[in-house]
């Protein structure tokens, strides 16, 4: 039916989102080093000065490496839920694949997670252990997460279409889950029973891995990786399955 | 060889009463039948073969629309076949998927990229779409400083400029001035000429007698005649009339 240039597209949607997001805001892209940096600053002091914490060496950088991959997965998650609603002129009107909508909302936060992992890798190099041959692990864990967040997405704007309440939905989960991921805290004080939860749950499993390579200089536990590799792919095996399944009657409720 | 065919399509929609619930998504969902259903189409057939050039005429709420959302994909039958076959522009909406606040390259490139063009037919085809619009001067504006004209001289530059097999338009004639107005006719034309095929839906009756041969004439959803264009325009324009008198 349509067989034009998926790249092209894509790359043009991306770019779209990304320019509209900062075109006129006078900081521009300085806005996504912003946000994380007063986060790291105030649960720094909450966490090292308030309620001193001594487990925990290097505080601020332990804490970035769950500040950006949550910010990430938060904003992406967020915006691409409303994506294919918002999109609604261009469903409607033009015979465009609609996988693209949200997939390219995804990737063009992945942009702003560019600048911040920018920021977070100069924090490791600067103040942690300084650049590795483990730092190879890096694009792997960052690729099955967006993995993951593509198929999380694809299968809530699906839904988002059919029921305008998903969007305070993943809100409210994201509200959740920022407790629910070991951001502010260590798997270790974790109960033993729920650890393997933890490992499942991609986020965590990539602060885990991020950790583990950015502060211990090592590379991930080989079982984290596979419980993370299997809950991604699951996640957007089921996302691409939801979205084919629901994207044919969206004429009818956009 | 036919490029589109439909078979006893019925396409209906939900009369909501402007409230959706849970309960009447799982309904749907559960194919639960919808006891009083909208017809927006009801048991229409018909096939256009290569080269033919269709006008689709019928008050407003016909289901002409509809139609082309079936013709297109974007909407799937809810009784029916649809079958298409060959590579389809469609100017169903002007400037769909132009975003105010990109520049108007910006925005031809991104349009293109919707419509089908290649990264290189793109590039190729800019010069030309920027002549065709006549908007050099304005081209790295952003497009909220456009007056409408303009959007709409840009929109057509760039749904021209694509070679398509079947060319759908829907109510987007009129469009600028005489002088632009003259232009996009011509390139209309000229694509006809060039053996496409061509679904067109107007309200201008002058147009559509010089543009096509054949005509489909709907009704509250139901095809009430189909034929060559000066029979269904003249058997058309009376009730027409008729009925914008009343």
């Amino acid at each position: 039916m349509w067989n034009g240039d998926y790249l092209f597209l894509l790359q043009n949607l991306v770019v779209k989102d990304f320019k509209i997001r900062y075109r006129n805001m006078s900081l521009g892209v300085f806005w996504s080093l912003l946000n994380p940096l007063i986060m790291m600053g105030v649960m720094t002091f909450v966490f090292v000065k308030v309620m001193p914490n001594s487990n925990i060496d290097n505080f601020p950088l332990f804490v970035m490496c769950g500040l950006v991959p949550f910010n990430f997965f938060s904003i992406a998650w967020q915006n691409g839920t409303i994506s294919v609603a918002n999109n609604a002129g261009l469903i409607k009107r033009i015979p465009v694949p609609r996988e693209i909508v949200p997939i390219a909302t995804v990737l063009s936060t992945c942009i702003h997670l560019g600048i911040q992992i920018l920021l977070l890798l100069t924090m490791a190099a600067v103040f942690g252990p300084g650049v590795n041959r483990y730092w190879l692990w890096l694009p792997v864990v960052w690729a099955l997460d967006i993995l993951f967040v593509c198929g999380l997405v694809l299968a809530t704007s699906a839904l988002d279409v059919y029921l305008r309440d998903m969007r305070y939905i993943v809100e409210s989960a994201c509200t959740v889950l920022f407790w629910l991921v070991p951001i502010f805290y260590t798997l270790a004080i974790v109960p033993a029973e729920y650890v393997s939860v933890y490992q499942f749950n991609p986020i965590a499993a990539l602060i885990l891995a991020l950790r583990r390579i950015l502060i211990d200089a090592a590379s991930p536990d080989t079982g984290l990786l596979m419980k993370f590799a299997f809950s991604s792919t699951v996640a957007f095996a089921a996302g691409l399955t939801i979205y084919s399944k629901l994207k044919s009657r969206f004429f009818d409720y956009l | 060889m036919n490029v589109i065919e439909f078979q006893n399509v019925s396409k209906t929609f939900h009369r909501s009463g402007g409230q959706r619930l849970l309960r009447h998504y799982l309904e749907d969902f559960f194919g639960a039948k919808d006891p009083n259903p909208f017809y927006a189409l009801k048991d229409v057939s018909f096939t256009i073969r290569d080269g033919e050039s269709v006008a689709v005429v019928g008050s407003n709420g016909a289901g002409k629309s509809t139609l082309l959302s079936l013709v297109t994909h974007l909407a799937p039958p809810s009784e029916g076949t649809v079958k298409v076959n060959g590579r389809l522009a469609a100017l169903l909406e002007l400037g769909a998927g132009f975003h105010p606040d990109l520049t108007g390259r910006e925005n031809v490139f991104l349009n293109a990229s919707l419509l089908g063009f290649t990264r290189r037919q793109a590039n190729d085809l800019f010069g030309t779409i920027v002549d065709f619009s006549e908007l050099q001067e304005f081209i790295d504006e952003p497009l909220r400083t456009y007056s409408n004209g303009m959007i709409l001289r840009l929109a057509f530059g760039v749904a021209l400029s694509l070679d398509p097999q079947i060319l759908i338009i829907d109510e987007v004639l009129a469009v600028g001035d005489l002088a632009f107005q003259a232009k996009c006719m011509d390139k209309i034309f000229e694509i006809r000429n060039q053996g496409k095929t061509i679904l067109c839906v107007s309200h201008a009756t002058a147009i559509l007698k010089n543009l096509c041969s054949r005509a489909i004439w709907l009704d509250h959803g139901q095809l009430i005649m189909d034929g060559p264009v000066d029979e269904v325009l003249s058997a058309y324009s009376p009730r027409a009339t008729q009925a914008a008198a009343e």
